[in-house]
């Protein structure tokens, strides 16, 4: 199992000898990739500033004028009548409690699988992984039907629980591939010191994996977060949706009001973009597992 | 007791005893997903066979659904579109992030901005990269008026509504935020790689591309497999970005098979023809998932 910490390299000093031939080669780099790299962040800059202009110089202008204005008018439609302000209030209510039940019932998972002799340990945890890869579209309608006779059907907790159910697999075979590779001398001490399974795995095991919980976590938050499918499968009320399908009906509500819609994208990928600048190295890491070296 | 019994294999020399608390760990998390992705699943099958609305009963059809699929232009147009997506997507993004991740592996000033700045659109979702690309594909929006600047005024057109152009300009913002997380992909497979052997070619005189072709790319053989599962698995499930950038028109020509499959099972409420559309995409699938579920198992005996 990897958790293979590729870290974005702090810009070192390039190797020595600067040479000739090396320095115009330094040179040719920076001309094909800063160039790249501008017109890649570019679609960003322009929804981004595109958020702050007004109404009046977007209708008059067009959107990919120069800018003339500078208004907050989008973000406080978006956030008021808009109801992205309640939805990201929801997003919130969605994302933490099952960020938090997917990594504790994972871990649970993968400490059984990974510290035990389980018979078929092995065929259960593929088994599990394979649960994650199947499409989703194989489980959207029973799904809606089984949260409708558990009585959750259009409630957050319904759409918690399918998260949780379908992140799982993932989850713990990652952390498994983890808790396989803590020496079992760590926990045999411990052990003939007279501590249960329950001890070892809250004293020993989970402050030990740490990295790869918070590796996970971030990566749970943003896929979470994201989500669009689930939500508007369990979820009927619009009151009740989380952020990126509130983003879809806002916009079939401001169709020309294009600050209002810019404004609204920015609100729905500002809280990702939060956990991926402040998790940086843990998230990049996050994608490398699973994947292998 | 078990110090009677044959030693046990140093494998499992870690290994206990199972006590009932370590089953209770178990058995809660797998009946969770049993019952939100195994059960669900197993049904999905079932109404597959059935026509039903919703209300009452489903009634057995056999495999009427799935004759009926293949007689369903928009469906076949959608299992098209679906291989073209799966192409386009696969292709442009290895080639995009297999690229970047030779030209960014080596550290040098700079790297670590532009990595960031490539795998930025990673985060957001897909119905924020969806919305990103709306802005700029509207008949006033940047991509035309770059092409008026340049004097192409002939392409300008409707991007998102032209049923010629609108898969393809879905696929680019697809493309745009999928090859930062191939690009991690290989840079973490390069960083793998053994470098002495780029050097003993280099010394021997092999020219770059020798390298790459000869050296380097056989190492990245693990990498490659992933990289493909993972992109056709993506692929298939495909939905958030089209519905929101196209809902799967203009016309059905950006329909893939999810948003049909959606369409079906969501507006129309015909469950069970919506079921068989899902088993097909399941079944294309199926490949996809063993090959990457076969890597994991080597990774787990390593």
């Amino acid at each position: 199992m990897s958790t293979a910490t590729l870290t974005p390299a702090p810009p070192r000093t390039p190797p020595a000898a600067p040479g000739k031939p090396k320095r115009r080669r330094g040179w040719v780099f920076h001309a094909v990739l800063a160039p790249l790299t501008l017109l890649w962040v570019a679609p960003m800059v322009f929804v981004l500033v595109l958020a702050f202009r007004s109404f009046d110089d977007i209708a008059g202008n067009g959107t990919a004028a120069w800018p003339a204005s500078f208004s907050f008018d989008g973000f406080r439609e978006a956030m008021g009548r808009g109801t992205m302000g309640r939805a990201l209030w929801t997003s919130v209510q969605v994302t933490v409690p099952a960020v938090l039940l997917s990594l504790l019932l994972a871990s649970w998972a993968a400490y059984a699988l990974a510290r035990f002799a389980i018979p078929g340990r092995r065929a259960i945890l593929l088994t599990m992984l394979a649960g994650n890869l199947l499409p989703p579209q194989i489980l959207l309608i029973p799904v809606s039907r089984v949260m409708e006779s558990l009585g959750i059907y259009d409630t957050l907790a319904a759409l918690v629980i399918i998260h949780v159910g379908f992140g799982l697999g993932f989850y713990t075979f990652v952390l498994h591939g983890f808790m396989r590779s803590i020496p079992g001398e760590l926990t045999e001490a411990a052990k003939i010191d007279g501590a249960g399974p329950i001890a070892i795995y809250a004293r020993i095991i989970m402050p030990l994996c740490r990295p790869s919980l918070a590796a996970l976590g971030a990566l749970a938050t943003t896929w979470i977060f994201n989500d669009l499918i689930w939500a508007i499968t369990v979820l009927r009320t619009e009151a009740k949706l989380p952020v990126t399908a509130a983003l879809l009906n806002l916009q079939g509500g401001y169709v020309s009001n294009w600050n209002v819609v810019a404004a609204a994208s920015v609100i729905a990928a500002v809280p990702t973009a939060i956990v991926f600048f402040a998790f940086q190295r843990h998230f990049v890491s996050g994608l490398l597992m699973g994947s292998s070296k | 007791m078990t110090a009677v019994t044959a030693p046990p294999r140093r494998r499992r020399a870690g290994l206990r005893a199972v006590p009932k608390v370590v089953w209770v760990f178990l058995l809660i998390p797998a009946a969770v997903e049993i019952g939100m992705v195994f059960w669900p699943a197993v049904n999905s099958f079932y109404l597959s066979l059935t026509e039903w609305n919703g209300l009452g009963a489903a009634q057995p059809v056999g495999l009427e659904n799935f004759r009926n699929l293949f007689a369903d232009d928009i469906f076949r147009d959608a299992l098209w579109n679906n291989v073209l997506w799966a192409v386009g997507f696969g292709g442009l993004s290895v080639l995009g992030g297999l690229g970047l991740a030779i030209a960014l592996n080596r550290p040098r000033r700079g790297v670590g901005l532009y990595r960031s700045a490539i795998y930025l659109p990673m985060v957001f979702s897909l119905a924020v990269t969806g919305l990103f690309w709306r802005v700029q594909y509207q008949p006033d929006g940047t991509i035309n008026t770059l092409l008026g600047a340049i004097g192409l005024e002939s392409v300008e057109r409707q991007w998102l509504a032209d049923p010629d152009t609108a898969l393809w300009a879905v696929l680019v913002a697809a493309v745009w935020r999928q090859v930062g997380y191939v690009m991690v992909l290989y840079l973490a497979g390069l960083k793998s790689t053994d470098p002495s052997l780029d050097d003993a070619a280099a010394t021997d005189g092999a020219g770059a591309w020798q390298r790459f072709r000869y050296v380097t790319w056989p190492q990245l053989r693990g990498v490659n497999t992933v990289v493909f599962a993972v992109t056709v698995i993506d692929s298939l499930r495909t939905f958030d970005i089209v519905w929101a950038m196209t809902q799967g028109g203009p016309y059905h020509s950006s329909e893939l098979l999810s948003t049909y499959m959606f369409q079906q099972g969501f507006t129309f409420l015909n469950l069970g023809y919506a079921s068989a559309i899902a088993v097909v995409i399941f079944a294309l699938a199926l490949v996809f998932i063993i090959t990457y579920l076969v890597r994991a198992t080597k990774e787990e005996a390593a």
